[in-house]
């Protein structure tokens, strides 16, 4: 019901991941107010606990910012949103070298590939 | 605070519940799961106020419960139970003369969030929209505290999801306690902040959703698998 979730991981931090990529690819931008904890839950069918929870630690990882009684925004810091780019570039890549390397390709075999295959599709 | 220490039920001969201890905090949406006849809808029963325990005590913020808890308690058979003669409004209408804690006005909003027309007559609705005014005349109860049996047992996909959107959109997780029992483990999971597992009578584990993923790595319904796995 509502959205799919993965097994292996709670479903608050899959929650934070969603909202987390829809601020870097720019679905949501710098600023814009977010859904009530409790529109949210029901948009994306789960616990109002497990969504206040999601608020709360979109707000310590200063991705949002709650303003009195107006509700959750996603911060006007571009600077942090950038900073949150770069820190999912750095995840993702760590994570492809590591299945890359445990297959026993090198890297320079890889960078090459991935220079030839990105000429075609730019 | 319900608690419930050290019950026992019989039917006959036949053990229900043997010597189940649980205490059931304010602000949380609690799964109950377990094969048929583990005894889920004993203990709703007995928290309930239907049954009284043989053995041990049920209590509500301290005090025996007898049948007088009805007034604080919303409980949701897994039976229907209307007159099929009375329309949707004059259902509310009962439950509105029945329990002090009824909202005539939060009861006509859940109808209206599900799409149930007041003027339908029960007994023309279909299965999947009698249990959407089941839903509607429990949750339309300010209660403390929501005991389903199977809410979602038997309706499909489309009305199990109205169902669940009706239970975030309409109880406060802040002060409303939800107990509910189901089969449906995989469906049901996002709502839950924890799950009690009944086996024979008695209860083999107690889990916050988020634990399980977290330690075990997996969903709950691939936990209880193996917790049933584990204790054959």
């Amino acid at each position: 019901m509502g959205i799919d979730f993965l097994p292996d991981k709670p479903i608050y931090q899959q929650l934070i991941e969603r909202i987390v990529g829809d601020v870097i690819r720019g679905t949501l931008s710098p600023g814009e107010k977010l859904p009530s904890v409790r529109e949210y839950a029901v948009t994306v069918g789960v616990n109002a606990n497990t969504m206040q929870r999601v608020y709360k630690e979109l707000e310590q990882m200063e991705i949002t910012e709650t303003r009195r009684g107006q509700g959750s925004f996603v911060t006007e810091d571009v600077r942090r949103i950038v900073e949150l780019r770069d820190e999912m570039k750095e995840q993702l890549v760590s994570s492809f070298i590591q299945s890359v390397e445990a297959l026993g390709f090198t890297a320079s075999e890889m960078i090459s590939y991935l220079q030839e295959r990105g000429g075609e599709n730019d | 605070m319900i608690e419930l220490a050290n019950v026992s039920k019989k039917y006959g001969g036949r053990r229900a519940l043997a010597g189940v201890s649980l205490t059931l905090p304010k602000g949380k949406i609690i799964g109950l799961v377990g094969e048929n006849g583990s005894g889920k809808t004993t203990m709703l029963k007995l928290i309930a106020g239907l049954l009284t325990p043989d053995g041990g005590k049920v209590t509500y913020e301290g005090r025996p419960v007898t049948r007088r808890i009805a007034s604080a308690i919303a409980y949701m058979p897994d039976t229907d139970l209307f007159y099929p003669y009375f329309t949707v409004a004059q259902l509310f209408d009962f439950y509105d003369s029945q329990f002090t804690d009824f909202d005539l006005l939060k009861a006509t909003e859940i109808a209206q969030f599900l799409n149930v027309s007041l003027d339908s007559k029960i007994k023309h609705l279909s299965k999947g929209n009698r249990g959407r005014v089941k839903i509607a005349v429990t949750l339309g109860r300010e209660a403390s505290y929501y005991l389903l049996d199977e809410p979602f047992s038997g309706l499909d996909p489309m009305v199990r999801e109205d169902i669940a959107k009706g239970l975030i959109r309409f109880t406060d997780t802040e002060t409303q306690t939800v107990l509910m029992s189901t089969h449906e483990l995989k469906d049901v999971e996002p709502l839950l902040d924890e799950i009690v597992v009944l086996r024979s009578g008695q209860i083999i584990a107690r889990e916050a959703v988020d634990d399980i993923r977290n330690e075990y790595g997996m969903d709950a319904t691939s936990w209880m698998v193996s917790l049933f796995r584990e204790k054959q």
